[in-house]
């Protein structure tokens, strides 16, 4: 490959510059619905994830009532606790999460942040949001299948995700393997326009090296979901064949009721390898866009630089390698060699090295920062130490003599919410509260804002503190009830009633949330184009919302690095990177 | 998960190189002004795209042979006797792929009656493979290998099915582009899409050889 040269070095006209071929839609069908202006498409990966988000946290709210008060509930019984559970992991992780993320904000903020028109294939972007929608609906249409979803856990373990004393054996597993399908199949065209549109699209002096970390995190994180979610797609596929069409790819020989099933010789640990070979890379899809917005707002709303650019660049790829050969720190208990073992403990705690780098440097960061206290810095803050948190009990987690005996408690339900599932929900909100303007022109509710960010922060830790305390305690985890147990003494019924209310609480803050959302659509204050005073490109559009095509005539021309805050005797207290020179004071 | 492991290295070892070429090692805030190259790449998005495509494709290949070769280090693994018309149908794909090459190389020359001739033997040696793995599935399953028989049967059946599925997509495209250019276009509005057709072709081969030579193998 040849670097290309783009225009001269002393003075770019900018007619030498190639512009791109825009798709212009003709009618309000094209413009809003069948769009393929990745502004459009991002709040509709936006809108779905969430609305499906908020079914995750309904079922989230009826597994606790369930463990909180156990048979209270006509409408939770032994099989529908299981499917409950199976749909709030599912749903939190691939639905939300991974969709919010690389569909949300990376549809909205690739091609603005590297100053681009729209991603470089914009009729298969459309098709990723379509198939993602019908990825949803076969989901949603699980629930209303004879026998309900599937209560195979999240993981969908074979054998017995598809034998007859699971919940949803019938349809539900199958239209939850064809969800998946679909999802990856869908995941892969938006990924290839995330891939390439940073590869390819940037604006002039747009380096890499000039990228801010934002982009680096949902690039590295694209990556590694093309890589990783054809092990996904793999292990779906051939569990899809165990169950519908008889063969045995996971399915060893089995008795069940004194009846031989027709399957043998097959193999549930291979399934386990494809699962976590997608599984733990998974986390990272998730974590590392979650690690570049953080950087991104921390750097904003303390008016400094990052700390360490470069490091927090290195750190992202080498975390995002690393994520690949961990896999096995899920499988510690199959009865694998203990070698392995070792490996994979060994592995897992280097991770911690590039992590720890990062979290340094965002701390760093704020040092001598002028710090607003603005929501989006509170959650940013509150991610801080919520991945801290999660992060060390990983450590603990990641040794296989402290996991086997806790592997099946609530210690790992506790770890896992805490470091994948608060800490990157708290930079979902605060990337909300921060680009929101932007997207609408509207500024949200502060005081809701700040409502939303303290419930929501406190409870999540009066959820999942105590959590890790039932743990330690012997609670095993995936019980439907625990009864008479030795050694589960009656305080901890107690402390799930605790967690439960807590639980509530939370959920409900998310409903401020999303009234805020709406409200602020119409009554919001108005925003202006730049009320963060933030350095990056989506900030300079000449239109808010940015309109189609995203620049007025001219692609803008990037002078410098995202982070020029407070930059000695300049006027203003940040430099635009579409800026060509400091404009001194006075 | 060595098979996968492997090609996870080969990608690294992509991504490396391109890394290393793109100045890391800068230190962005002290370089103020404006920098002519961004360090993209001078081939067009549609053969980058193509190429990140044909990475996830074959992640997808590389764990399911890595699946095929995990399940067959495990006991119980009987053998698939291959049908010897594997041998021609791969010989058949082979052509299919020399034919697109041939075409790539005529698109570069600017000759579009052989362009329009080396992509209409292309498409067609490609329906012809095909059809051969259609009729090798019909060998396997009058010698008793349905698709829930054994694993070995099972694993043949999906991948090559995969594959084969993978080669129809190919000529949905490859349809396209033939019929672009019998109409009659200019060379050079077809060139890209022969170069892109060309490539899917020749990695559709590859993973083809790839998992027929660890069928002979086991």
């Amino acid at each position: 490959m040849v670097d290309a040269t783009i225009g001269a070095a002393e003075g770019v006209s900018p007619a030498e510059v190639e512009d791109v071929e825009l798709y212009h839609p003709r009618s309000w069908l094209t413009k809003y619905v069948f769009s393929q202006d990745a502004k459009i498409i991002a709040i509709q990966y936006s809108v779905t994830a969430m609305s499906i988000g908020y079914v995750a946290l309904v079922l989230s709210w009826l597994i606790r009532l369930q463990l909180a008060f156990p048979g209270r509930f006509s409408l939770i019984d032994a099989s529908s606790y299981y499917q409950f559970i199976t749909m709030h992991g599912m749903i939190m992780v691939i639905y939300l999460l991974t969709a919010l993320f690389l569909g949300g904000f990376g549809n909205y903020l690739i091609p603005l942040m590297v100053g681009a028109r729209d991603m470089v294939f914009p009729f298969v972007n459309m098709l990723s949001y379509w198939i993602y929608l019908l990825a949803v609906a076969v989901l949603v249409t699980s629930f209303f299948a004879p026998g309900g979803p599937t209560g195979a856990g999240w993981t969908l373990y074979p054998p017995q995700a598809i034998l007859s004393g699971t919940p949803g054996q019938g349809a539900g597993i199958i239209l939850m393997l064809v969800s998946l399908i679909l999802f990856i199949i869908g995941f892969t065209m938006g990924g290839l326009n995330y891939v390439v549109t940073v590869l390819q699209a940037r604006t002039r002096g747009m380096t890499l090296m000039r990228l801010p970390l934002t982009i680096w995190g949902i690039f590295t994180a694209t990556v590694l979901a093309l890589l990783a979610f054809p092990a996904l797609f793999v292990a779906s596929f051939l569990m899809l064949f165990d169950r519908v069409l008889g063969t045995s790819f996971f399915m060893p020989a089995i008795v069940e009721a004194g009846e031989h099933l027709k399957y043998s010789g097959g193999s549930p640990i291979l399934f386990q390898h494809l699962f976590w070979f997608f599984g733990h890379p998974e986390v990272y899809i998730v974590a590392l866009p979650a690690f570049g917005i953080v950087s991104d707002l921390i750097s904003t709303h303390a008016r400094k630089n990052i700390f360490g650019y470069r490091m927090m660049v290195w750190a992202i790829v080498v975390i995002g390698a690393l994520s690949f050969v961990v896999w096995g720190h899920h499988m510690y208990v199959s009865g694998m060699n203990p070698e392995f073992g070792f490996f994979f403990a060994t592995t897992t705690l280097i991770i911690a090295v590039p992590t720890a780098i990062k979290v340094y440097n965002w701390v760093l960061t704020l040092w001598q920062g002028d710090i607003h206290f603005t929501v989006p810095m509170l959650f940013a803050l509150g991610f801080i130490v919520t991945f801290v948190n999660g992060g060390i009990t990983g450590l603990f987690l990641g040794n296989v003599i402290v996991d086997v005996p806790l592997s099946a408690t609530m210690f790992v339900v506790a770890h896992f919410h805490m470091v994948m599932g608060v800490a990157p929900i708290l930079v979902v909100f605060g990337g909300i509260y921060h680009w929101y303007p932007k997207v609408t022109g509207r500024m949200l509710n502060d005081k809701l804002g700040n409502l939303h960010f303290w419930v929501t922060f406190l409870g999540a830790y009066a959820i999942f503190f105590p959590m890790h305390y039932l743990g330690l305690m012997g609670v095993p985890r995936r019980y439907y009830e625990l009864g008479e147990t030795a050694f589960v003494p009656p305080s901890a019924a107690t402390l799930n009633v605790f967690i439960t209310v807590a639980a509530l609480v939370v959920g409900a803050a998310q409903i401020v949330f999303l009234f805020n959302l709406i409200w602020s659509l119409f009554k919001g204050r108005s925003a202006g184009g730049n009320p963060w005073r933030a350095t990056t490109l989506e900030w300079q559009t000449p239109k808010t919302p940015p309109g189609h095509g995203n620049w007025g005539e001219e692609l803008p021309i990037v002078y410098r690095w995202a982070y020029d805050y407070s930059v000695p005797g300049a006027k203003q207290d940040f430099v635009p990177q579409n800026q060509p020179s400091v404009q001194r004071a006075g | 998960m060595s098979i996968t492991i492997l090609f996870l290295a080969v990608i690294a070892a992509i991504a490396a190189w391109w890394l290393s070429q793109q100045r890391l090692t800068a230190k962005p805030w002290l370089e103020e002004g404006p920098i002519i190259a961004t360090g993209a790449s001078s081939l067009p998005a549609a053969k980058i795209g193509l190429g990140v495509f044909l990475a996830v494709v074959g992640s997808v290949f590389a764990l399911f042979i890595s699946a095929f070769l995990m399940r067959m280090d495990m006991a119980e693994w009987p053998l698939l006797p291959a049908p010897k018309l594997l041998w021609l149908n791969t010989g058949v794909l082979v052509s299919s792929s020399v034919a697109l090459h041939s075409a790539q190389l005529a698109a570069r020359r600017g000759n579009i009656a052989r362009v329009r001739s080396s992509l209409l033997a292309g498409g067609l040696l490609a329906l012809a493979f095909l059809a051969g793995q259609l009729a090798a599935w019909r060998i396997l399953m009058a010698a008793g290998y349905f698709l829930a028989t054994d694993p070995a049967a099972a694993f043949f059946y999906v991948i090559s099915g995969l594959h084969g599925l993978h080669v129809l997509g190919g000529l949905v495209a490859l349809g396209g582009v033939t019929d672009k250019a019998w109409r009659g276009v200019d060379v050079s509005q077809v060139r890209l899409n022969v170069e892109l057709c060309a490539m899917y072709w020749h990695f559709l081969l590859l993973v083809w050889l790839l998992f027929f030579g660890l069928l002979l193998l086991a």
